[in-house]
């Protein structure tokens, strides 16, 4: 449909993304930084790469911690850029990629509400990403019951609290099974929305979306074996839009080692060399790290082709994967633990 | 021994009473002298011990805090940012630490010992991601932990045992070199203080004998001078001599003792 009135709304933004994305850290930047000796050193080399001085203003020692802010301003500041100057449809699905960051801040509000905590100081904390405008409003709820009416229901999350989280279950419910019920409900909907706007963003989105949906499930799986998550309600967890949708998730939910979960990936042709490669040996890859790999290659992928949203979304996780990848260079630096300084996920 | 410390002496009458009584005390000194000092024997051997401890404790604990602290960079990388929900999430310690006493040549040593109370209310955190990193940041800072508890109890023994060490080495030197020679001095001053007594004594004695004597041999000179003549008048002169008086010879007889 739109491929030919595309560039007529986001070609700028397209074009523009696309070029941040040519400065996205490569091969021979990481081999330079990784040979750094001090997180000096490690200023320098990023100096001359796409980031340039954003390190440059500030006083004192450099620690991970400054380098982790620092790199999170610039990523908002691009983001926040594209925000502003994008039109309809595309302004939806970029307010979509800061869904999954206010998902996070909210439950870090909630959890601080909940155990009394001063808002003011989680306000600090919040992932700028996430940020929105009921967030300062927040402090006015003191109960839980007052949280639920007051104010999540004027947030963009509403609609995911509404269907699966009612307002019991937010004092009694573990906060880390709140996220997830809020996480499946986001990617559901989010796919629901790709799917919607239809040509190359539906083709590239959905087969991301659908990744992210079967490595959450994958994952919860492995993680909840000897926890107090019982099956049924590790079912509700499975974001039903990813291929082992529906009996990929059927099996996954009868799993009980990590052996049949292994078994059950074996017929899907996409998860089953990333669960051949890994293990927890040293030397290995462990699961995660192959599906960060994965992810990685869906995202570059995604620039193959173009006039789809795809790109943005695939930029911002790019970018958030490669600040990983320099704050784990960083952290093996400054904690002098060189063995392991290879182990970040090289973006192609 | 009592060079200087002639002076330096409890302060008693010397008598044999008093003689007995230190030696009593002397006895008991130096029975509290050893016992003493193997207390502090014991103490030193317990303290050896501990600071070896202590040090292989230290040692190990930097190669286990740097892991774990690099496990929770390794955590940080796939699970994203989970550390402050984790602390808004606190609402008690899981990990508690209890104490217990233990006694060493009666001295109370503080042990902490630690225990796990209640479940583990983080069992799923990063359950969406990062889940087996955690679980590895979670062991390994278990063990940190742990190794931080058992190093609290043997750097507080070590403290405590210094302390109780250095009250033992005081009073181990304080029987030694005070309470000891100070019972010896007196018992010296005794045994001279009764030994003059004994030669006064003896000198005393003698002196009286020698004065008797005297006394006596006074009496027979004079009795030889008077004797002659009262036989030669025989009963003549008796008969008008008054009789003698008894009074009148006073002045020979003088107190001895007093003279």
């Amino acid at each position: 449909m739109g491929e030919f009135l595309f560039n007529i709304d986001h070609g700028y933004l397209e074009a523009l993304t696309r070029g941040l994305k040519g400065g996205l850290l490569a091969q021979s930047d990481y081999a330079n930084l990784v040979q750094c000796e001090t997180l000096e050193d490690l200023k320098l080399h990023i100096q001359s790469t796409d980031y340039g001085n954003f390190l440059a203003n500030e006083p004192g020692a450099i620690t991970v911690q400054v380098i982790d802010e620092k790199l999170k301003e610039k990523l908002v500041t691009e983001f926040t850029h594209l925000r502003n100057n994008a039109l309809e449809p595309l302004a939806t699905f970029l307010d979509y990629i800061t869904y999954s960051y206010m998902i996070d801040n909210i439950i870090l509000l909630i959890t601080g509400t909940l155990h009394q905590r001063p808002i003011s100081e989680l306000i600090n904390k919040c992932h700028p990403l996430g940020s929105f405008e009921q967030m300062e409003a927040i402090h006015i709820a003191s109960t839980p019951a007052e949280l639920y009416n007051a104010v999540l229901v004027d947030t963009p999350l509403a609609n995911y609290f509404v269907d699966c989280i009612n307002e019991q279950d937010l004092d009694e419910m573990n906060v880390e099974v709140i996220r997830n019920t809020l996480y499946k409900a986001y990617i559901e909907d989010f796919y629901k929305f790709c799917a919607g706007l239809g040509g190359k963003t539906a083709e590239v989105m959905c087969d991301i979306l659908a990744f992210e949906a079967d490595r959450r499930s994958i994952i919860i799986t492995i993680n909840s074996f000897d926890t107090e998550l019982s099956k049924d309600d590790r079912q509700k967890l499975y974001p039903r839009c990813g291929k082992l949708y529906p009996d990929g998730l059927n099996s996954l939910s009868r799993a009980d080692d990590y052996d049949q979960v292994k078994q059950v990936c074996e017929f899907y042709s996409d998860y089953k060399p990333l669960f051949e490669g890994s293990g927890n040996g040293p030397g290995e890859k462990t699961l995660e790290d192959k599906f960060f790999e994965h992810e990685v290659k869906l995202n570059v992928h995604s620039y193959l082709h173009q006039f789809h949203f795809g790109v943005f979304y695939a930029f911002i996780k790019l970018k958030e994967q490669e600040m990983r990848n320099i704050i784990w260079i960083a952290e093996c630096i400054s904690q002098r633990h060189r063995t392991k300084i290879d182990n970040y996920i090289p973006i192609l | 021994m009592s060079g200087g410390g002639g002076k330096d002496r409890i302060a008693v009458f010397p008598s044999r009473m008093a003689q007995t009584l230190m030696k009593t005390r002397l006895k008991g000194a130096q029975k509290g002298h050893s016992l003493l000092k193997k207390k502090a024997d014991a103490l030193n051997l317990r303290f050896r011990d501990i600071l070896k401890k202590i040090v292989e404790n230290k040692v190990l604990m930097g190669e286990v805090m740097k892991e774990a602290a690099f496990s929770l960079a390794e955590a940080k990388f796939t699970a994203g940012d989970f550390s402050h929900t984790v602390i808004q999430n606190v609402s008690q310690a899981q990990y508690r630490v209890r104490m217990k006493k233990e006694n060493v040549v009666g001295v109370l040593l503080p042990v902490f010992d630690a225990y796990q109370d209640g479940p583990d209310a983080y069992d799923l955190t990063g359950l969406g991601k990062g889940g087996a990193n955690i679980a590895r940041l979670k062991k390994n800072y278990n063990k940190a932990i742990e190794l931080l508890v058992e190093l609290a109890t043997l750097q507080t023994c070590f403290i405590t045992l210094d302390e109780a060490i250095k009250v033992t080495n005081r009073r181990v030197n304080a029987i030694e070199h005070v309470i000891i020679p100070r019972i010896e001095n007196t018992l010296t001053y005794i045994v001279t203080e009764l030994d003059e007594m004994e030669r006064e004594e003896f000198f005393r004695m003698k002196k009286i004998q020698a004065n008797k004597k005297k006394l006596k041999e006074q009496e027979a000179a004079q009795r030889a001078l008077e004797g002659p003549p009262k036989e030669e008048s025989g009963g003549t002169h008796s008969e008008n001599q008054p009789p003698r008086n008894l009074l009148a010879v006073e002045e020979d007889n003088l107190p001895v003792l007093f003279n």
